[in-house]
């Protein structure tokens, strides 16, 4: 989902996808760097995503990924339910009702 | 068909990934540099970064992996190393699969492009033949083509018909092409309008015949086959408007057929159309083939009806002349029968056929046995790697899985190797199989043939893979692992299953060797039927035609054929000649009518059953060996002398006098007006349609005499065989003298039909020569492979009883007891299987009751023998492992154990 999101925003390769989701998450969220290419990967077979070819800012022959049609789509459903969730569990959370 | 492209471009994708995973770790590298690490460390810390590369790498590719997929390839892999490593059991039930699958493809390539495949013609399933029967004209009207058309049939059926798009008539023929070269005689079909538009094929080369080329008396117009276009114009494009002298008469060429074209099942040179004058057109001359377009729609049913509704308004519109009655044809019970076109070219060739293909199939099912035997065995001594790879984790069903996989490679790579050797097959089919099938041209192997094969392979496969898998997982992995070890005797249950094997076998080798049987005895019935002549290899035949066109005159024509036999008897080792309108068998067109005695009373509307009339020269019967049963033959001097003389055969004299003699010196006639012949002699009965028809009533007339219809006409016989007895009969030095001779007379002449007269006799039973054949070389191999299953079984038994056998011999058994206990058991199984034989036998052979002579379906003689020689050779092939029981020396089978 993460990956979506990030792809949403703009095309770009592993390398750059890793430092974005690094940065946007404060460092928070500390992943091997490796283990994008599996999802990405998975993203790829479901046709969430696309990927060509290309040349990076840094000059270097990269792969970009792109977000699809039914990537898009599959991000507003994973977003919406995960909203669902997180209410669900805010609610269960929250102070004051019990 | 997208996890097809995602299996294929695996590699890619794995490619694509490690490059990409390196830029990564590069690009990283380079950033950790920049902010002042060193390279190495620099590297180290991306790859830390990063995690397990080679781990990263598999997820990845693992998401794109289709496991049943690569568990398959896996069992593929490991099966072919498995066959591998076994190279003489892969090659002895790949060559038996091979060899069983390379006949059924091969029969079935034959069956699919003679039988399945449509005509060559577009939309040929709305083609029919117009296909009549007409019981009450016996002779006219055979089995094989019914009653054919008249001219005013067609004109009739044409002109009013409800239920057909086009419909013409056709007749094949010859004519002599001369003014190129050496004179030719060329194959002819002559049609009316509408069957060029009823086929329905553009030519490759100007144009078809039409409607504007049906002008009786006009020059003419031919169309030529592609073959004789290539064959005398070496396929030169501007002959079209060219003139060719056919029959001495210049007609223009106006189209060629594209390759390939027949008309339905007859081959030809030249395409003339028949012109047929409507102010000329009489009730009969029944000589024309029927073909018809059906509307979109119409049903062969429909199309019978609307026919039938014609067939009195054909009566009315036509007449046989002053004073006929058109209506006696009402006695001949004419029923349109029209028959699919297919059909009409097929013939009966579909039967024989389907039982070749079905022989063929059981000697497949004789040999997934024998390999099924074969894997009995090996599944029995790879327990031990079964129970290993079961012990290591392996599941049952992925084991049963891996052994059916193992059996369909064979069964696949068998069958490849087996397509190859069908190529083989079908050229031997097309070479040695019998030359009047239909469509011999057309067969081929092609896409259907190949998807049957494989399909063949992949099922036969599976059909030997599953007896030795399923027993195998109907057994527990541990006890395989004891049994396996060494002294726990064979269970009873395993046996079973050859035993099975063995019985089915038997009883399946029984019926083919049966009905190869049967096509032996009918051979023999056939060879000892007098055809009506006799030393065929030394009677040689050669066909020439006088038309009117180069000779006008009739008793010209007759002397000029009996110049010409004087000069081919002056030839050298010539010992007499003579010549006839048709030898039997030689399958020429025939002419049929009716006869009346004097002595016979005829009421008045009755009209005498239909006679076939021959007509022959002096001399002939002597050369062809034919016996004269009573009488004498005619003379030369009363043929010119134009005497009323006629011959008769034997078995119309005693249908009409009682017996031959009685006949001599009785008087008969064609019709009320017409003078009365004297029977001068009586000749034996000749088997005018083949050896297996029955012989049929013949008159025989002298080669020239008054035109009964027309008086003070005189008409000869134009177009006659010449038979010539010598030893030298065949030989290509004997042949050119023959010409030569011929043309000494008239340079004009072609020469047609050469052959000997046991050529004409081997055509003929071409058809029952290649079922004997076929049947033999099935039954033989189900022989072969039924004593090879015999034998692996007995063998095998043997081996496994080696312990046992060992000790009843060390305790005294005398060897003869042994010899009986391994022989007792294979007879056993023997007599089982020739008692299941036998019963489907009695069944089977039935379905070839039309491909038999002489005998029946059910010949007891045959049964019992093929049974006695089945038992005999299963016994001996049981006694060589039983002898080889005798030999074992009880020391050393104790000791092994």
């Amino acid at each position: 989902m993460m990956i979506l999101r990030t792809l949403k925003r703009q095309p770009m390769h592993g390398y750059a996808l890793v430092q974005q989701i690094k940065r946007t998450s404060d460092d928070v969220l500390q992943i091997e760097e490796g283990s994008l290419y599996p999802a990405l990967q998975r993203l790829l077979k479901e046709e969430f995503v696309k990927a060509e070819w290309g040349i990076s800012s840094t000059n270097r022959r990269v792969r970009i990924y792109k977000l699809t049609a039914a990537g898009g789509k599959h991000l507003e459903r994973e977003v919406s339910s995960f909203e669902r969730m997180l209410k669900g569990v805010s609610q269960v959370l929250a102070p004051g009702e019990l | 068909m997208k996890w097809l492209r995602q299996l294929f471009s695996r590699r890619r994708i794995s490619q694509d990934l490690s490059e990409e995973i390196q830029a990564h770790l590069d690009e990283k590298t380079e950033e950790l540099m920049a902010d002042g690490m060193s390279r190495e460390d620099a590297w180290q810390a991306a790859r830390q970064q990063f995690g397990n590369i080679g781990l990263i790498e598999e997820k990845s590719r693992n998401v794109w992996a289709w496991p049943s997929v690569d568990d398959l390839l896996f069992d593929i892999r490991y099966g072919l190393r498995a066959l591998l490593h076994s190279p003489v059991f892969t090659a002895v039930a790949l060559l038996t699969i091979a060899i069983g699958i390379a006949a059924n493809a091969a029969v079935f390539g034959v069956v699919n492009s003679v039988l399945l495949k449509p005509l060559n013609y577009p939309n040929a399933e709305e083609l029919v033949a117009l296909h009549q029967v007409a019981p009450g004209a016996e002779g006219l009207a055979d089995f094989e083509n019914g009653l054919l058309l008249s001219p005013s049939m067609y004109f009739t059926y044409s002109d009013h018909n409800r239920t057909f798009q086009s419909l013409g008539v056709w007749a094949t023929g010859e004519a002599n092409v001369t003014g190129m070269a050496e004179p030719e005689q060329v194959r002819t079909v002559s049609v009316s309008d509408g069957v060029f538009e009823t086929l329905a094929v553009a030519p490759a080369l100007g144009r078809s015949l039409s409607q504007v080329d049906q002008v009786p008396n006009s020059s003419g117009r031919v169309v030529l086959s592609y073959g004789y276009w290539q064959r005398r114009f070496g396929g030169d494009r501007t002959v079209i408007g060219r003139n060719i002298t056919v029959d001495s008469q210049p007609r223009e060429i106006v189209g060629v057929m594209p390759k390939g074209f027949q008309f339905v099942d007859a081959d030809f040179d030249l395409a003339a159309p028949l012109a047929f004058d409507r102010g000329k057109t009489i009730l009969a001359g029944f000589g024309y083939h029927g073909l018809a377009r059906l509307k979109p729609g119409a049903t062969i049913a429909q199309a019978n009806a609307d026919l039938t509704r014609l067939l009195p308004i054909w009566m009315d519109s036509w007449s046989n002349g002053p004073g006929s009655n058109p209506h006696i044809y009402e006695t001949w019970k004419i029923t349109p029968t029209i028959r699919p076109l297919k059909q009409q070219v097929i013939g009966n060739v579909g039967e024989l056929l389907w039982v070749v293909m079905g022989t063929i199939g059981v000697v497949m099912l004789i040999a997934c046995a024998n390999v099924t035997n074969l894997l009995l065995v090996r599944v029995e001594t790879r327990q031990q790697e079964l129970a290993v790879r079961t012990a290591l984790g392996a599941g049952r069903a992925r084991i049963v899985r891996g052994l059916l996989v193992e059996s369909v490679l064979l069964g696949i790579i068998g069958g490849a190797l087996g397509a190859g050797l069908a190529y083989a097959g079908v050229r031997f089919f097309v070479v040695f199989g019998p030359s009047n099938l239909p469509r011999l041209n057309e067969i081929s192997i092609d896409g259907r043939t190949l998807g049957f094969t494989f399909v063949l392979s992949a099922l036969s496969g599976l059909l030997f893979g599953l007896i030795p898998a399923l027993k195998y997982s109907g057994q527990r992995g541990t006890s395989a692992l004891q049994s396996v070890g060494r002294t726990i005797s064979v269970s009873r249950d395993r046996h079973r299953a050859r035993n099975v094997l063995v019985v089915g076998q038997v009883a399946m080798a029984l019926v083919l060797l049966m009905s190869a049987g049967l096509m032996i005895r009918t051979f023999k019935a056939l060879r000892h039927v007098d055809p009506g002549f006799a030393d065929a290899p030394h009677l040689q035949t050669v066909r020439i035609s006088i038309p009117g066109s180069l000779i006008a005159e009739p008793e010209r024509v007759t002397r000029i054929q009996n110049e010409i036999l004087d000069k081919l008897t002056a030839i050298p080792g010539v010992q007499s000649a003579g010549f006839v309108s048709a030898m039997p068998m030689e399958g020429f067109d025939s002419f049929w009518d009716g006869i009346y005695a004097e002595d016979k009373v005829y009421t008045d509307n009755a009209i005498p059953p239909l006679r076939l009339f021959k007509y022959l020269s002096p001399g002939l019967l002597q050369t062809a060996g034919t016996r004269l049963i009573a009488g004498r033959e005619m003379t030369w001097s009363e043929v010119y002398g134009l005497q009323t003389k006629v011959m008769v055969s034997e078995s119309l004299a005693r249908e009409m006098w009682g017996t031959p003699s009685a006949a001599v010196g009785k008087h008969l006639r064609e019709g009320p007006m017409m003078p009365w012949h004297d029977v001068v002699g009586v000749i034996q009965d000749v088997r005018e349609k083949g050896v297996q028809q029955v012989a049929p009533e013949i008159v025989y007339w002298p080669p020239i005499r008054k035109n009964p219809f027309v008086p003070g006409l005189v008409y000869a016989q134009r177009t006659v065989t010449f038979v010539v007895r010598s030893e030298r009969a065949g030989t290509e030095g004997f042949l050119n003298e023959l010409r030569a001779a011929v043309w000494s007379v008239n340079s004009n002449l072609p020469l047609a039909s050469i052959r000997t007269m046991q050529d004409v006799y081997d055509q003929s039973v071409a058809q029952t020569s290649f079922t004997l054949v076929m049947l033999g070389i099935a039954g033989a191999m189900a022989l072969v492979l039924g004593i090879i299953g015999i034998y692996g079984v007995m063998s095998y038994t043997v081996s496994q009883r080696k312990r046992e056998i060992g000790i009843r011999l060390a305790l005294g058994a005398p060897t003869g007891d042994v010899l009986r206990i391994v022989l007792r058991q294979g007879t056993k199984l023997t007599l089982v299987g020739v008692a299941f034989g036998v019963a489907a036998a009695f069944g089977l052979t039935r379905l070839m009751t039309n491909l038999l002579y002489g005998i029946t379906a059910h010949d007891p003689l045959t049964f019992v023998a093929v049974a006695a020689l089945l038992i005999l050779v299963a016994i001996l092939a049981c006694y060589i492992p039983a002898r080889r029981a005798t030999l074992v020396d009880p020391i050393v089978a104790l000791r092994y154990e």
